[in-house]
């Protein structure tokens, strides 16, 4: 039974990775499972310079979701590299860096160093909700993403995956955008934007007012979302959004996906993805599936 | 070490109308937990609710492997959990926490809580008399006569034990903070432990900084993975300028912090 599968290059020894922002660098989760097993771990969003993030509340729990306004809290990239880098390269998996910017310069020069970096992959987010300038900004149109994917694609040698924004009209059109531009993969979904108020005091829950909505609620847009990029473009899709159990990752597969990340299934319980990587080859036993490249992209549509 | 556990519910008691105590079988929470750590519990096998509920804990029995947490009925998830029987198991993750209360030798000390803020500092005061010879003043605030909990527990764990009710239906009327600075105006402490309603922390912070007298904290905020990894718990850093500022998070740093390097 084969799960490898090669995203833009990036050989994993099965598709399950973990998402941006839910699983830190590597560090607190390796405490409580095997994140060996992982075919890759996406880093939190990591920018040029630290970043302190956002006002609390930052987190409100929805119905099978959750909104988050952290604002890409992070230590930048070279505390990134000096710290966690080297611990994260004791584990035998693939480590892709999610980088982000609030302008195209700043993206430019993360990526040039990211580029010198003992690292698999960059996860460009062109799509965070949470903060002010550049990320979203940039990521909604055709133009604006290819205009700072081929910026980046110029300083990067590495395996370049475009991460898109769900709070769009026509995904295909972002994609295109990724994929005109050189990307070599795209992934989506980002979080939704969204809102909850608290009835008693009238005002948001998030200090941020508005967050990012992630979770098993998301899942059916994810889906589709990631079958209309499927169509739209020939470059490999990492897809995310809800995933918490193997039927989900087969779902996501079978829409487009060469590969998915678990999120917000991670705060659920440490072990979600290695019980989806489980639960995947379960799948396949059952099913008769010699190879998990099979499924990619094999839904029949009604 | 933290660990995620099927720990089984072994003993629940029903403390006032929407309060329980549950003590569970967890050994290897019980062996390196500290007084002021917290676990996250998750309800019930299901994504809805989704995420797990922090809960300080009360009792740590080493020897038993057993821990204890106490919990009020505020939503959905602590309502499933409320239902939770004995002989079921709770999927824990815990010792969760690195900003514990310091055990150590003092002269004296004055531990203060308010409501159901009070539960975290049971096992501080129990360790101090256990481990150390520091004499234990305790000083708990509740609403009212009605809604006083765990007064001989904390009479067991002190040298003196001063209850106050805001309406005066039970014991001294008025403010638990009230009583802690007039008598250690009299004697002084070597530190102040809170934990507790908002208002009373900050009350407590502020004194404690005035009368520069070390003070721990512990906080709350809403938290989704409490490993550390969500950034989403966090309180801003003392020093860190308005426009500017730096953060931490309960469930890394904290959840008990030193009064002077939070702002609350
Ligand atoms: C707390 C939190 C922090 C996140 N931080 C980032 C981030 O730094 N960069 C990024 O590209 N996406 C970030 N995301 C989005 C996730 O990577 C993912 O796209 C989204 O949550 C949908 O997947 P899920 O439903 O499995 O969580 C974050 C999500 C959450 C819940």
């Amino acid at each position: 039974m084969n799960l490898e599968v090669n995203l833009a290059g990036i050989k994993m020894k099965n598709p399950v990775t973990v998402a941006s922002g839910t699983f830190g660098y590597g560090r607190e989760y390796s405490e409580l499972i095997d994140i060996s097993k992982l075919g890759a771990i996406v880093t939190k969003g990591t920018s040029l310079k630290p970043k302190a993030g956002n006002k609390p509340p930052r987190v409100y729990e929805t119905t099978a979701g959750m909104l988050n306004s952290i604002g890409l809290q992070n230590p930048g990239v070279e505390y990134f590299a000096q710290n966690d880098l080297p611990f994260l390269r004791k584990f035998d998996t693939k480590i892709i860096v999610n980088a982000c910017g609030s302008t195209q310069e700043e993206y430019v020069e993360l990526c040039k160093i990211l580029n010198t970096l003992d690292i698999d992959g960059v996860e460009l987010n062109l799509s965070c909700p949470n903060v002010k300038a550049g990320c979203m900004a940039f990521g909604t149109t055709y133009e604006g993403v290819k205009q700072i994917t081929s910026s980046v694609r110029k300083v990067l040698d590495k395996p370049l995956i475009v991460k898109l924004t769900p709070n769009v009209t026509n995904i295909q059109e972002p994609a295109k955008g990724a994929e005109d531009a050189g990307a070599d993969a795209i992934s989506l979904i980002n979080t939704l934007l969204g809102m909850s108020i608290d009835i008693n005091t009238r005002r948001p829950h998030l200090a941020n007012n508005m967050g990012g909505l992630s979770g098993p609620a998301i899942k059916p847009v994810g889906v589709r979302m990631v079958y209309q990029a499927h169509n739209a473009v020939k470059i490999p899709i990492l897809g995310l959004g809800g995933i918490v159990t193997g039927n989900d990752v087969i779902e996501y597969m079978l829409a487009g996906a060469t590969a998915i990340s678990i999120g917000t299934g991670n705060f659920i319980s440490p072990d979600t993805s290695i019980k989806a990587i489980e639960q995947i080859e379960e799948y396949m036993r059952k099913n008769k599936i010699e190879d998990i490249n099979e499924i990619i992209g094999k839904v029949q549509m009604n | 070490m933290k660990v995620n556990i099927q720990a089984k519910i072994i003993k629940k008691e029903k403390l006032l109308n929407d309060l329980y105590k549950f003590s569970v079988e967890a050994k290897e929470i019980a062996e390196s937990a500290k007084p002021g750590n917290f676990i996250e519990v998750r309800v019930q096998n299901s994504i809805e609710p989704l995420l797990r509920r922090p809960i300080s804990i009360y009792n740590i029995e080493k020897e038993q492997g057993i821990i204890e947490f106490i919990f009020q009925v505020k939503g959905k998830g602590t309502n499933i959990l409320a239902q939770r029987e004995v002989g079921e198991e709770l999927d824990i993750i815990g010792p969760l926490g690195y900003g514990t209360f310091t055990i150590k030798n003092y002269n004296k000390v004055a531990i203060i809580g308010g409501g159901i803020g009070t539960f975290p500092l049971y096992e501080l005061a129990k360790e101090l008399k256990q481990t150390t010879n520091t004499k234990v003043d305790t000083y708990i605030g509740f609403r009212t006569k009605e809604l006083v909990v765990l007064e001989k527990e904390f009479e067991q764990v002190s040298d003196n034990l001063i209850i106050t009710t805001d309406d005066g239906s039970y014991k001294t009327k008025g403010f638990a903070i009230n009583e802690l600075k007039q008598n250690v105006e009299k004697e002084p402490v070597d530190m102040i432990f809170a934990c507790g309603p908002l208002p009373m922390l900050k009350a407590v912070q502020s004194y404690a900084i005035e009368k520069n007298i070390p003070c721990q904290i512990s906080l709350e905020e809403k938290m989704a993975c409490g490993l550390g990894v969500c950034l989403g718990c966090a309180v801003k850093t003392k020093n860190s300028p308005q426009d500017q500022p730096q953060y931490w998070h309960v469930c890394k740093a904290g959840p008990v912090f030193d009064a002077t390097d939070v702002e609350i």
